[in-house]
This record gives structure tokens, C-alpha cells and sequence, in this order.
């Protein structure tokens, strides 16, 4: 068996070619999918292989195109193709170099909900690869794969790619929503819930590069195909990005469940110049802090076992890695600036609450912090929480709570007195 | 009359055709991305086109300008160098390569250099992170990344771009 499913361009390098994606059986299965299969049947194949979105929330994809009613019409899919989470490069190298594959699950997809237009929504900085799939798309449409009346059937579709402007939020489902139409990236009040009220105000499905990219494969060979990979509650395949203090960043396809040790270590090389490793982000900057002890290092990465055992989720599988000289109160300034930078402004916890934190926090590192201030920074991201519209409030304080939880006297050797 | 309309005849008639006609408003964010291509800003003038486009208010387009960080409602250097100092980048050395940077061209983050070619801004991350120090040039409607970067190399990027405007000038001259 190869052992990529999503970065198989790294063993066909002509992956990247209308032809070279088709001469490995490239869109046969979206044409055998319009013409042989009902789009009920693509979607149980779907739902049985257990997939699980990879944007960040793990959340079932078969069970997500299931939400889509079919009494209002039109359908639309969305892929998010915003990936703007510090630490996550996976989605381009997707884009990069296996766009096809990616392009193929896309309109998979749309035919199981029977939408005749999808959007991609790519971060603006991704500005080459938009034009890159423009041009895809065209191509595409020459070869009678897009278009109207696909393969002599009743069944059209259309694809447009969307850019933003450099806004982290616009990740987020609903902002992207407001993104496209128009108005401000910020989040929608939920429900109504895209799947009813969407793009447009119409039914609409989200989902990552990633995710979309699994779909041409799990319906070319089926649901129990693909659940011999990775574990029965997270099958499949994962792009880790792995990134910070490691030999070899980089990106690395593993089963779900492979540890933390294996991808650290064996395939990224382990520590620069002889030093220790100190702690893990699995989720980017948006993760809690988890000590690198050895149990955390045997931990399998899988949508189950980091939430459970130091309640970090694994989100977008962003894996930073800090060796022994990073304090922890510095990463911590980092992020809380990062999220007060990328606050919409809607709602006030998040608002001002990252103010803050980025205020007391930058006043730790810069050396004129007092003891108090830890207390306070805590203090502050504990307000933050369970108050906020999405989910990017409760992402800001993951790293405050869990570094002065676990790494305290890296904040008080800050403390002057 | 409609100067971004009359410029761009193919390109607004192209991002129009994108969205459903009664949803026009989606078309602002590629608007202003062509509205940006010919000085590296959106002029006052562009906003009134946009707004017209689109069937927004002026307010409304200015608004979503100052949303966005890679829309621009102020003149900058014809070259926006846009450092990603994030996380993962500042742990393999982005602050250093920022402060050399920096130092360097005789400017900080937010100036421009005096012959107005280029400005220098602080980005976060960038998807490039295994691939630090990097930075993405903004400008001539168009962003490209430089990875793996040293303060060498970097000067020798912005050295090529100041050919490339030297002889763009020319060729509009
Ligand atoms: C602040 C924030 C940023 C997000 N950024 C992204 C992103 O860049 N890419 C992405 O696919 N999902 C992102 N998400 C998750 C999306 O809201 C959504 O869950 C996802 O796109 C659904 O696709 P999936 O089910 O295939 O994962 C973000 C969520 C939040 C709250
Ligand atoms: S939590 Fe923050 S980012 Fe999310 S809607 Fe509220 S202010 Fe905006
Ligand atoms: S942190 Fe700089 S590119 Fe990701």
C-alpha cells in the first residue's frame, strides 16, 4: 500500500497536471458518481467511512452533508480553504500540489447535496494558488468535467474561487459566510445553522481542504477501506504540520493515533542542538500548552485521546514544538497577540479581554510586570470564557490557563521585586 | 463615470459573473483587490466606484477596507514587506531576522523607505511556518512569498524588485 491518501503527489509527481491526475484514475469516480450512484449513496459511503472534518472540530462529515434539507432550495458547498491558524500549512500543500484531488472531493460533495455551485474560500495571502485554481477550473470546464449537464445527465455545477483579505476570523464558518456576501468577516449568531440557512440564506455545507480531499478515495474504494486507517473513533489519515524547535518541520501524513513521540521524533527529527523538549501545541495557537512529559509524548493524536487526557484538543493537528529555552510566558504573549490582533470586535469578553491579556502579558516579558499580573492575566482569560459568540474567545485563553497552570515559575523569573 | 469599470472593463465584468446577481455586494472584496492593483491603495475615488458596483454606501465599502489587512486605504511603499513574526516562525528566529531587517533598511515597522519603494509591516502567520524566516511581498496587484530567508537574501530580493519597478517605470514612461 502507498502510504499517502492526501499528499500522494510526493510519489506522482505529475499529480498536479489535469493529465497526470486522470492517468491515475483521476475524476473517473465523480463521473461514475453522476452517472451510476444517487447522491443518497455517496453520502452513506460518506457517513459509514466515519470521517471527520479536518478544519478543526472533528465533526462527522456524512452527518453534516445529512443536515441539508431537501425542501429549500438552492444548495450550496463552501470549502474553507482559509487556514490561517498559526502553525497550519497543510491545506497548501494540498492545494499546491494535489489541487485535483482536492477539486474531485469538492465536487463529490456538491453532487451529494446536489448543489450547482460551490465557493472556495481561500485566505487572500493565498493569492497564486487562487489563481492557479482558476485556472484549473477552466481547464476542467474545457474537459466537460464542469459545467452544465455533466456527462448527458440533469446535473450542472460550477466552481468559483472567493479570496479573502487577510483575517483570521473568516476561518470561522459563518464569518466566512459574511465574507463572501460582502459584509465584515464576523460570526452569525447560530442557529439557524448553515445547513439551513447558509450562504445566501440558503441550506449551505463547510468544509476544510483536507477533509474534501479524503472524498474521491473513501468513494473509489469504500467506507471499510478507509477505516483501516487510523483508530475506529478517528479513522483515516491526518497531514500533521509540525513546526518550531524540531530538525525537520514539515509536513507528515500519519494515521490518526500515531503518537506524539513518533511524529516528533521519527519523522521530524527530533530536538535541535541536543536540547530537551519542553512542551507541545497540538492545535496551533489556539491550543492548551501540554508539558512534554513522557506520557504526553505517548499520547496517540487522534480526535479523542489529547482532549481527554490534558483537555487539548487537537483541532487543525498543528503541532509546535518549544524546547527547553522557550518561557512560557513569552509563547503566551505571542499568542494572546495573535488573537487580540484577529478579534473581531463583536462581542466584548473576547474584545477586551484580549486587550488585556495582551497588555499584562507584554508588560511580563518586557520586565515591568508584577506577581499580581500573573494572577490578573489568569484572572482575565478565566472572564473570557463561556461568554463568547465563537469559538475564537475560548481559543484566546487555552494557552494563558494552561501556562500558568503548568509553567508558573517561567512567568514569575519575569516578575522583577 | 465608472473609472474602475472603464480600467478594468474584463475584470469587473468577470467577478460580477462570480455571484448571484442579486447578491452584487459579494463582488466589494474582489473589487477592491482590483482597485489596489494600479497604486497599491484604494483611493477615495475607488471607493465611489465600488459603492456604485455594488449598490452599497461609500460607508459600507470604507468599512470592509478597514477590515481586511490586506486592503489598504492609506498610500504605502510601492512594496509592502510583510515579516510573519507568529509563533512558530519566531521560535526558528523571525524576531532577529525583523530587527536586522530592519536595521538594515534604515527603517521600522510601518515606515517607508524614502524613496517610497518599500514599506515594512509585521504579519501573522503566513502557512509557511517550517519554512521560517519568511516574508510576503505585497505590491503591483500582486503577493508572493520568500521563504527560508536570511537578511542577505532578503536584500537581495528587495534589490530585484527595485529592478523590476525601474524597468516597469520605464516601459510606462
Ligand atoms: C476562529 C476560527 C478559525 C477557524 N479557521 C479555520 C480555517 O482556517 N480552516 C478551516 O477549515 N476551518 C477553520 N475553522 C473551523 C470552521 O469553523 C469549520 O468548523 C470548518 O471549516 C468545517 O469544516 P470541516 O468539518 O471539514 O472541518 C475555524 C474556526 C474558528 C472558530
Ligand atoms: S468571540 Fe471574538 S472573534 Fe468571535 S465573534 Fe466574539 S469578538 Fe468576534
Ligand atoms: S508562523 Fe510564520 S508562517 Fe506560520
Amino acid at each position: 500500500m502507498s502510504q499517502y491518501l492526501l499528499l500522494r503527489h510526493r510519489e506522482l509527481p505529475d499529480l498536479d497536471k489535469l493529465s497526470g491526475y486522470r492517468a491515475q484514475g483521476g475524476f473517473e469516480t465523480f463521473k461514475k458518481a453522476v452517472n451510476d450512484m444517487s447522491p443518497a449513496e455517496v453520502l452513506t459511503t460518506v457517513k459509514e467511512s466515519g470521517l471527520r472534518g479536518r478544519g478543526g472540530a472533528g465533526f462527522p462529515t456524512g452527518l453534516k452533508w445529512g443536515f441539508i434539507p431537501n425542501n429549500l432550495w438552492p444548495h450550496y458547498v463552501v470549502a474553507n480553504a482559509d487556514e490561517s491558524e498559526p502553525g497550519t500549512f497543510k491545506d497548501r500543500e494540498i492545494l499546491e500540489n494535489n489541487s485535483f484531488q482536492f477539486l474531485e472531493g469538492l465536487m463529490l460533495a456538491s453532487f451529494a447535496i446536489q448543489a450547482n455551485v460551490a465557493y472556495i474560500y481561500l485566505r487572500g495571502e493565498y493569492w497564486q494558488l487562487a489563481k492557479q485554481l482558476d485556472r484549473q477550473i477552466a481547464e476542467l470546464e474545457e474537459a466537460g468535467l464542469l459545467g452544465k449537464d455533466l456527462f448527458g445527465s440533469d446535473y450542472s455545477l460550477n466552481l468559483y474561487t472567493h479570496l479573502g483579505a487577510g483575517a483570521y476570523i473568516c476561518g470561522e464558518e459563518t464569518a466566512l459566510l459574511e465574507s463572501i456576501e460582502g459584509k465584515l468577516g464576523q460570526p452569525r449568531l447560530r442557529p439557524p445553522f448553515p445547513a439551513v440557512a447558509g450562504l445566501y440564506g440558503k441550506p449551505t455545507v463547510i468544509n476544510n481542504v483536507e477533509t474534501l480531499a479524503n472524498v474521491p478515495l473513501i468513494i473509489a474504494n469504500g467506507a471499510a477501506w478507509y477505516r483501516s486507517f487510523g483508530t475506529e473513533k478517528s479513522p483515516g489519515t491526518k497531514v500533521f504540520s509540525l513546526s518550531g524547535n524540531v530538525v525537520n518541520p514539515g509536513n507528515y501524513e500519519l494515521p490518526l493515533g500515531t503518537t506524539f513521540r513518533e511524529l516528533i521524533y521519527t519523522h521530524g527529527g527530533g530536538i535541535p542542538h541536543g536540547r530537551k523538549i519542553k512542551a507541545i501545541m497540538a492545535a496551533g495557537a489556539s491550543s492548551t500548552i501540554i508539558p512534554a512529559s513522557e506520557e504526553a509524548l505517548d499520547t496517540p493524536m487522534d480526535y479523542e485521546e489529547p482532549q481527554a487526557r490534558f483537555n487539548a484538543p487537537l483541532g487543525s493537528a498543528s503541532v509546535i514544538v518549544m524546547d527547553e529555552t522557550v518561557n512560557m510566558a513569552w509563547l503566551v504573549s505571542k499568542t494572546v497577540n495573535f488573537f487580540k490582533h484577529e478579534s473581531c470586535g463583536k462581542c466584548t469578553p473576547c474584545r477586551e479581554g484580549t486587550f488585556w491579556m495582551n497588555r499584562i502579558s507584554h508588560r511580563l516579558v518586557s520586565g515591568n510586570g508584577s506577581s499580581a499580573d500573573i494572577d490578573l492575566l489568569d484572572h482575565v482569560a478565566h472572564q473570557i470564557q463561556g461568554k463568547c459568540l465563537c469559538a475564537l474567545g475560548e481559543f484566546s485563553t487555552m494557552a494563558v490557563i494552561s501556562g500558568v497552570e503548568h509553567f508558573r515559575p517561567d512567568f514569575e523569573t519575569l516578575v522583577g521585586n | 463615470m465608472n473609472e474602475l469599470q472603464k480600467r478594468y472593463p474584463e475584470d469587473v465584468a468577470a467577478i460580477l459573473k462570480k455571484y448571484p446577481p442579486e447578491f452584487r455586494r459579494s463582488a466589494i472584496m474582489p473589487l477592491l483587490y482590483l482597485a489596489q492593483r494600479q497604486d497599491g491603495h484604494v483611493s477615495g475615488r475607488s471607493v465611489t466606484d465600488i459603492a456604485e458596483l455594488t449598490g452599497l454606501s461609500t460607508t459600507d465599502v470604507t468599512s470592509v477596507v478597514g477590515f481586511y489587512t490586506l486592503f489598504h486605504a492609506e498610500a504605502g511603499g510601492r512594496y509592502r514587506i510583510q515579516v510573519c513574526t507568529d509563533l512558530p516562525c519566531a521560535l526558528r528566529g523571525a524576531d532577529d531576522f525583523l530587527a536586522l531587517l530592519q536595521k538594515e533598511l534604515g527603517i521600522s515597522v510601518g515606515e517607508t523607505t524614502p524613496d517610497g519603494m518599500f514599506t515594512i509591516e509585521e504579519v501573522k502567520c503566513l502557512a509557511a511556518c517550517h519554512r521560517a524566516p519568511m516574508f510576503q511581498v505585497q505590491g503591483d496587484g500582486d503577493i508572493t512569498y520568500h521563504e527560508h530567508q536570511t537578511v542577505e537574501s532578503a536584500m537581495q530580493v528587495l534589490k530585484g524588485l527595485r529592478q523590476q519597478a525601474q524597468k516597469s517605470g520605464k516601459e510606462a514612461a
